[in-house]
């Protein structure tokens, strides 16, 4: 039986696993976590079963039934714990996977080489820096929400929720429904900008009807709970010696530059900041999937990538909610299996035709929300930059002026920012629109990107040295 | 003023599993519900700071929350560089915080 093999089991690698178990295909799914659901279906584990988990979920029936199909389906193989690290292309696909306890030293090593592969890997906040963001208390949105959905853990008592997005008001919500009292939540955008960005073409929103209604329950939930949200806002520092214990919130114009004497202190125990999201691209760069000039998985309308036999979902081709990456999964699961088995099926078209209008969603999301450039005012010298090199904007800035410099690598090089263990996931970005924008020609012209990493994980060198087993080998291969 | 763990009796969603699993955290004894990650126990002792920083002795705990940003490595039973955000606590684990997990990379 053919093999199709999905890395990730968010809604997008759920539905993935489904279309493709459905049109025939054997199907192996791989989930770092220890659950299914990805971060956006993050639950109770099951030790702790709960009587109405729905409440913390937009959702919940449809994780619940994908899960349950795939769970007792005689052809679908769930690994859980399993750690992908590299991706090799040379005669077909190699996937490389870590099995057992994160981080743990006796993993079990295996090699998978499916008929065809699905990406489904998702995407992780992205946080600007402020000073202070290092300190304890300040949170991403995801961890709030993690913490919240998996634990039942409120981060604080008195949080505020900062940045841009429509994400930020499940935050806030599930920080109220997890015992936190949120004093206020603060878009970087104002109102024109948000109007025009949601509003040009509003009957485009009739299909999308259900998500009009989600954010309408987001938005009643802030009333209920007298939560402020403010447009045009922002935290601009956060302040305390072990942790956090108030913020800085100034007014910021139209490209989010901080506008001086608006300044006033808030006092807070917790802060969560997210200004939109990073996909995680790392595995499909590993597979040689050529990217966009937004920098997300490219494919075409089958959501074929332009590596054979490997497909792509979700937020790595654009970020777009939870059902966006729902019709994108089950598209490219379809067309997995039909690739796997060399067989014709009937094209999903009520999925294309959800794809199609959540994918408007998507492109309003980044009109109105998008991160623009005047955040760099907020900066100091001593700001942190790079968190794991602990590299300040001072001397990024330095060397940037004194070199001259327009090689992101040498850059890198030179100030260490990008090269700590998250291997410049929280600052990989940051870092490269900074030297950019110092660079006297503002562009980087050596080619490199901050999302190439060939160990998409870190590993212990003695796991390497143990021998891997290999999984399903390639029809036709011994 | 901290993070707190809500109280199972509070909880709108209604948890119903009351085991424990009990850890000790730089030779203390923590307890958490079965299940919980290390960083959750931590968090939930009133304890966000998790380790001081190489370079500016600066003190880090948990950011991102889903395994991205290793801030909040650990020790566990000896092993070095565990992300606590990802680590299920295990009865009995022994967990060290007070010391500076992050590997220095680049020319010493």
């Amino acid at each position: 039986m053919s093999e199709v093999l999905v890395i990730g089991a968010g809604p997008a690698g759920l539905a993935a696993a489904r279309a493709a178990s459905d049109a025939g295909a054997s199907v192996v799914l791989l989930d770092a976590s220890d659950a299914l659901g990805g971060q956006f279906w993050r639950h109770l584990p099951e030790t702790r079963p709960a009587r109405n988990e729905k409440y913390l979920h937009h959702g919940w029936s449809t994780f619940r039934a994908l899960g349950e199909a795939l769970e007792s389906s005689p052809t679908v193989t769930i690994i859980r714990s399993a750690q992908v690290w590299a991706i090799e292309v040379l005669d077909g696909v190699a996937v490389h996977a870590m099995i057992g306890e994160p981080d743990g030293a006796r993993r079990e090593r295996r090699v998978f080489r499916p008929d065809a592969l699905v990406l489904a890997t998702g995407a992780h906040d992205r946080t600007l820096p402020f000073p202070g963001w290092d300190l304890p208390g300040v949170f991403t949105g995801g961890a709030a929400q993690a913490l919240a959905k998996g634990e039942r853990l409120a981060v604080g008592e008195r949080v505020l929720v900062a940045g841009a997005g429509p994400f930020l008001l499940p935050v806030a919500q599930s920080l109220t429904r997890s015992g936190s009292r949120v004093i206020g939540v603060l878009e970087a955008n104002r109102a024109a900008r948000l109007a025009r960005g949601w509003s040009p073409r509003p009957w485009q929103l009739l299909g999308a009807a259900g998500k009009g209604l989600e954010l309408a329950g987001y938005a009643a939930g802030h009333v209920r709970h007298r939560i402020p949200y403010r447009l045009g806002r922002a935290v601009i520092a956060a302040h305390g010696t072990d942790r956090v214990g108030s913020v800085t919130v100034a007014k910021v114009d139209a490209q989010w530059a901080p506008v001086p004497g608006t300044e006033h202190t808030l006092e807070v125990d917790a802060v969560c900041v997210s200004h939109g999201f990073t996909p995680r691209i790392e595995l499909a760069i590993a597979a040689g999937c050529e990217l966009t000039p937004n920098r997300f998985v490219a494919v075409d309308g089958n959501q074929r990538t332009t590596t054979d036999g490997v497909y792509a979902a979700g937020e790595i081709t654009g970020i777009g909610g939870v059902d966006l990456a729902l019709a994108e999964g089950e598209i490219a699961g379809h067309f997995a299996a039909a690739s796997a088995t060399e067989s014709v099926s009937a094209p999903p078209t009520a999925a294309i035709r959800r794809r199609r209008v959540f994918t408007g969603f998507a492109h309003r999301i980044e009109a109105a929300h998008g991160i623009r450039s005047g955040w760099s005012g907020w900066l100091t010298d001593s700001t942190l930059i790079c968190r794991c090199e602990e590299v300040d904007f001072g001397s990024m800035r330095a060397a940037a002026v004194a070199t001259e410099s327009e090689s992101f690598r040498s850059l890198k090089l030179g100030t260490r920012a990008g090269l700590g263990i998250c291997q410049g996931r929280m600052c990989g970005r940051t870092t490269e629109e900074l030297l950019c924008a110092l660079n006297p020609n503002r562009e980087l012209s050596d080619g490199a990107v901050s999302d190439r990493r060939p160990l998409a994980s870190p590993l212990r060198i003695g796991e390497l040295a143990h021998p891997s087993s290999q999984n399903n080998a390639r029809k036709g291969t011994p | 003023m901290a993070a707190r763990m809500l109280p199972s009796e509070k909880d709108p969603i209604g948890p119903e599993g009351t085991a424990t699993v009990s850890i000790t955290v730089d030779g203390h004894a923590a307890t958490g519900i079965l299940g919980q990650s290390i960083a959750g126990i931590i968090m939930a002792g009133e304890r966000l700071g998790f380790r001081q920083t190489a370079k500016l002795d600066r003190p880090r705990g948990v950011f991102c929350g889903i395994g991205v940003c290793f801030d909040c490595l650990v020790e566990v039973n000896g092993l070095s560089d565990v992300r606590a955000c990802q680590r299920k606590a295990s009865e009995g684990d022994v967990v060290v915080t007070a010391r500076d997990p992050q590997p220095r990379g680049g020319a010493a």
